[in-house]
Order: C-alpha cells, then structure tokens, then sequence
C-alpha cells in the first residue's frame, strides 16, 4: 500500500487534511488526539503522522512513497540528485528563507553590500561576519552563487532572530512569512530577493518500492489530486 | 573505493618523486579545522568532511596535503626544500552522486625562491613521471592578472576589491564593470538612522562605509581602454610563445619560458591562457598549470607565496607545487 506522510501536528497537518479534502481525499486522525495514527478513505493508501523535519529523509529513504513538507526542507537536506520529485506545490505554508542585517546598518541593504560590508568587518575585527542559521546547505550555496566571500555560517537551531543582540552572529538567515519577527528583533531583510520561497509541497519518492498495484493507484490518485 | 592497482600507482609515483630529491611528508588524516576554515572560509566546509571532538573541537579529514605541509614547513623548515607525499585525500559531494568522496594524491612541493627555475622543475617532473599516459599540459599565471589589477589607474580600495575576488569570475567582472561606469554603483544616498545597535558591528563602521562610499561614486571611472586590456588578458588563450610576443615587458613569464625550454618545453607548442586555474582552490596566485591525459584532468599544480604568507605568521616563502590523482590513470608504469 502507498505509504503518505503527513505532518503530524497544528496547522500544517490541518491545511494539508484540507487540501486533499478538496480532492476528494479523506485523511483524518484515529484514536485519541495525542495519538499519532490515521487513515485515509477514498484511496488504497496509509497514513503516516510525523514530524515535517523527518519527511526528506524518509522520502530519501524510501520509506515513504509520498509526503508532504516545505520545499525548503526537501532543499536544505537532500542534494540536487536526491530520489524526490515534486508532485504538486500545494498553495500553503509559504515562507520565505531571507537573509537579514542589523537596521541600523544604514549601509547594507543587498547582499553585494553585504560583501563589502564582511570584508571590512574581517578586518577590524579579526574573524568572519557571522550568520546564524540552520539552513546552512541553501545559504551556503546562495552566497556561493552571488561571490560573497569573508563570512562564516554558525549554527542556530532556535530563536535565530535573536543571536545578533546576543553577540553570537553579526546576521541571520531565516524563515519568515511576515518579517514581523525580524521588526521586532530590530533586523532588516535584505531587498534583492529571499534565498528561497518556500510552500507545502507534496514529493513523491523514485526510492520507495513500487508495486505494479501502487503505481496503478497513484495513477488514479494523480488524476483526482489534479482536478 | 580506491583499488590495490591505484595505490600500487600511487607508491610507484611516489618513489619516483622522492627519487628526484623529495623528503617525504606524512601528515595525518584527521585534521584540526580551525586553519582550514579560517583560510578557505565556508566554501571548505561544502567541500571538506567536518566533524567534532568534544575535546579538541572541530577537525576535518584531510581535504589536501598542501596545508599542513606548509604549516610543517614555515614552523620548522630551512628553505630550499623539496617535499613528496602519496595519500587519501577526502571530499564531500553535495551535487554529483557518482564523483569519488575519497581518492589518492600523489604531490610534490618546492620552496624556492627562484621561481621560475622551480616552476620549470615541477611541471617537468610531473610529465616525466606521467610520460607513460602521454601528458598534455596546459599552463596559466594569475600573477599576470593580478600585476594587470594593481597596474590599473584607480584607487588603492577598487585595486583591492578586484584582487579579493579574483578568483571569483562573476562577482570580479561586476565590480569592473561598475568601476569602469559600465553598471550602476551601489546607492550613495542612504543615511543613518536610529535603530538600536545591537551586535558587534559598531554605528562607526556604518559611518566610515558610508563616507567610503560617497568618496568611490565622487571617483572617476577607469578608463575603458583599460578595463578592457584587463578582459583580453582574461580571456587570452593560445601558445606561450604568442603570450611572449603580446607581453614583452612580463619578466617573470620570459624567465619561465625560459626556464621550461631549457627542460625541453617548446614555447611555440606549449598552450597558455593567464586565467588557466582561476576557479580552483583560493590559493594560486602565479603560475598554474594542468595536465591532461586521455582527456581526464590527472594533475594540477601552481604558484601559491601567498598560502605561506597567511600562514607563516609574518614570514613567506615562494613556494610552488602540484597533486596528480592516480586514480585517473589507467594501467602500471612502464619499468
């Protein structure tokens, strides 16, 4: 059986239970709210509750056939030549991963400013500008592709926002659907463009084992998903 | 996965290296990543193995030999000094599946400070070893390029940034294009304002930018005639001896020239182009050469004074080297 996974918790789960409602897809939870066991009617398919993070992986894996997570997951943890492939982007969840500078940096508002602005920081203060992130593969590979040089990337799994009045990072690079995080931690994006805009996508995995009967039910359900 | 017939290849290479009057070098594989990181910046990381000690802090599996063998040779080295080393060397792939994360090295370094003698040395050392795969080399001089840059009639700031980039092609051709009024600079009008200051950076630093700024739009632009002789020797590539006859006055290219005739590398046949090497590894900053043999890139090398600069704490020392990979070459060397 087709195995989909699914977000397991809050609004992500929600929009996505709603989307494949709209096409004419049941998927809803069973047993008790803490449980993290569903089902799905209308289609030979079972349901996999878990956390969006794991989704790439287990794509990767194989483990899953389908599932739906942020395109900057997929981006950030699997390579270009990964086994996923997007089967549709699906209007939701969208946030884009931004670099973003002190406001008060009057001089630096695109990331060539940004290259000027690590050079002469490197020099006066003796190491690297320093960018708080946990995307680091997207922002490495996006600064890479524009020459910015002089900068190094340290490590944030949380509260990213704030590392810059902590002293740990000169800058940040983040999600943000609104920016009003970043207002509010007296941060400015950069205006050239997010490093990526990111939606809930659902992927479909060339690792998983397809049985001719699977194949034949995702035939059918892509027919139903794209109506 | 590195074969019995490559490290077979690999010893074989070695002893003919050290058999030209190499002292052997053997660092280890597990490296502290402290200099590396700070010497190649975040690029090393998408490249390298990074992994942590809770101990010593972050070390990487050996991305070259050339690092550590500098660090060796400016803490304890007398120059002149010849160098050879045979070993795995370690490279992350975030793109391509199929290229190897683990393969051998076979190198030769040499600190000396006639360069161009040295130079002539190395390149013909290595087409003497790879005689049997029937070596074509190719050769290239960042130095050209960066005698071009610091030549141009502009200001000591512009001169510095093309040099910071140099070997960065896209991001070098936009700075020259905006220097020489060809593309818009970045906006002068911004002012400071009374946001918070929070982190390092100080509200001077914004300031002294800012001036900075103002000074380079005031300047005038670099005469195109100029900027365009920079772009031709970018783009030029063709035969040592045509490089010869189009830069008369580049002394250390007719010293090389030279020094590799008297080793029997024909000017009129030996292909040139300044830029050759340009996007490899930040450290080449003269010299360059590649080898090529039945169309797979097997050996490169060049000029890299700056390397022992950054590293020699004050000191430098010429220095000029290069790696053949042994797991490119097909079949044993002939006895």
């Amino acid at each position: 059986m087709i195995r989909l996974g699914v977000p397991s918790k809050g609004r992500l789960m929600a929009d996505t239970f709603d989307w494949f409602g709209a096409r004419g897809l049941t998927l809803r939870r069973t047993g008790s709210d803490r449980e993290y066991a569903g089902e799905v009617e209308g289609a030979e398919v079972a349901l996999v509750l878990l956390s969006a993070g794991e989704v790439p992986r287990d794509l990767a894996a194989g483990r899953l056939h389908l599932g739906v997570t942020g395109s900057d997951l997929i981006r950030e943890r699997l390579g270009p030549s990964a086994p996923v492939h997007a089967v549709a982007a699906m209007g939701f969840g969208h946030a884009d991963l931004v670099l973003a500078v002190p406001r008060f940096w009057a001089d630096c508002d695109t990331t060539d400013d940004l290259d000027a602005v690590a050079a002469r920081f490197r020099a006066a203060h003796g190491h690297r500008l320093r960018i708080a992130t946990k995307y680091h593969r997207l922002v490495r590979d996006y600064l890479r592709a524009r020459g910015v040089a002089d900068y190094a990337l340290v490590d944030s799994q949380g509260a990213t926002e704030g590392t810059v009045a902590n002293g740990t990072a000169e800058a940040i690079a983040d999600i943000t659907s609104t920016g009003a995080t970043l207002e509010a931690n007296h941060l400015k994006m950069l205006s050239d463009g997010p490093i990526h805009a990111s939606q809930a996508t659902l992927w479909r995995s060339d690792a998983a084992p397809w049985t001719d009967a699977e194949r034949a039910e995702m035939a059918r359900l892509e027919a139903m998903l794209a109506g | 996965m590195i074969g019995d017939a490559d490290r077979t290849r690999a010893g074989d290479l070695l002893a003919r290296l050290e058999a030209a009057g190499a002292a052997r070098f053997a660092p280890p594989i597990l490296l502290p990543a402290g200099t590396l990181l700070d010497l190649y910046g975040e690029d090393i990381r998408a490249r390298a193995f990074v992994t942590h000690d809770p101990l010593r802090g972050e070390a990487m599996l050996r991305p070259d030999f050339t690092v550590p063998l500098v660090q060796a040779h400016m803490e304890a080295g007398a120059e002149p000094a010849r160098y050879c080393y045979a070993g795995e060397v370690f490279r992350r792939q975030e793109e391509d599946e199929t290229r190897p994360r683990e393969y051998l090295q076979v190198g030769y370094e040499a600190f000396d400070a006639d360069r161009a003698a040295a130079e002539a040395e190395v390149l013909a050392l290595f087409l003497d070893v790879l005689a049997p795969w029937e070596p074509r080399p190719a050769t290239g001089d960042l130095g050209l390029i960066r005698a071009a840059v610091a030549a141009l009639d502009t200001t000591g700031a512009r001169r510095a940034a093309l040099l910071r980039h140099l070997w960065r092609p896209a991001r070098f051709r936009r700075l020259l294009d905006r220097f020489a009024g060809r593309a818009p600079g970045p906006a002068t009008d911004r002012a400071p304002n009374d946001a918070p200051v929070i982190g390092q950076r100080t509200p001077e630093e914004v300031e002294a930018r800012l001036d900075a700024l103002r000074a380079d739009a005031a300047e005038p632009p670099i005469d195109g005639g100029q900027a365009d002789a920079l772009l031709s020797l970018l783009s030029m590539r063709g035969t040592m001896a045509e490089a010869l006859r189009a830069l008369p006055d580049a002394e250390s290219l007719h010293a090389r020239a030279d020094a590799l005739a008297a080793r029997g590398l024909d000017p009129a046949t030996l292909p040139f182009a300044p830029a050759e090497g340009r996007s490899a590894m930040e450290y080449y900053d003269g010299f360059t050469f590649t080898i090529t043999a039945n169309d797979r890139t097997v050996a490169t090398g060049g000029r890299y004074d700056a390397l022992t600069a950054a590293l020699g704490g004050g000191r430098t020392i010429p220095a000029v080297g290069g790696v053949i990979r042994p797991g490119l070459l097909e079949g044993e060397l002939l006895a």
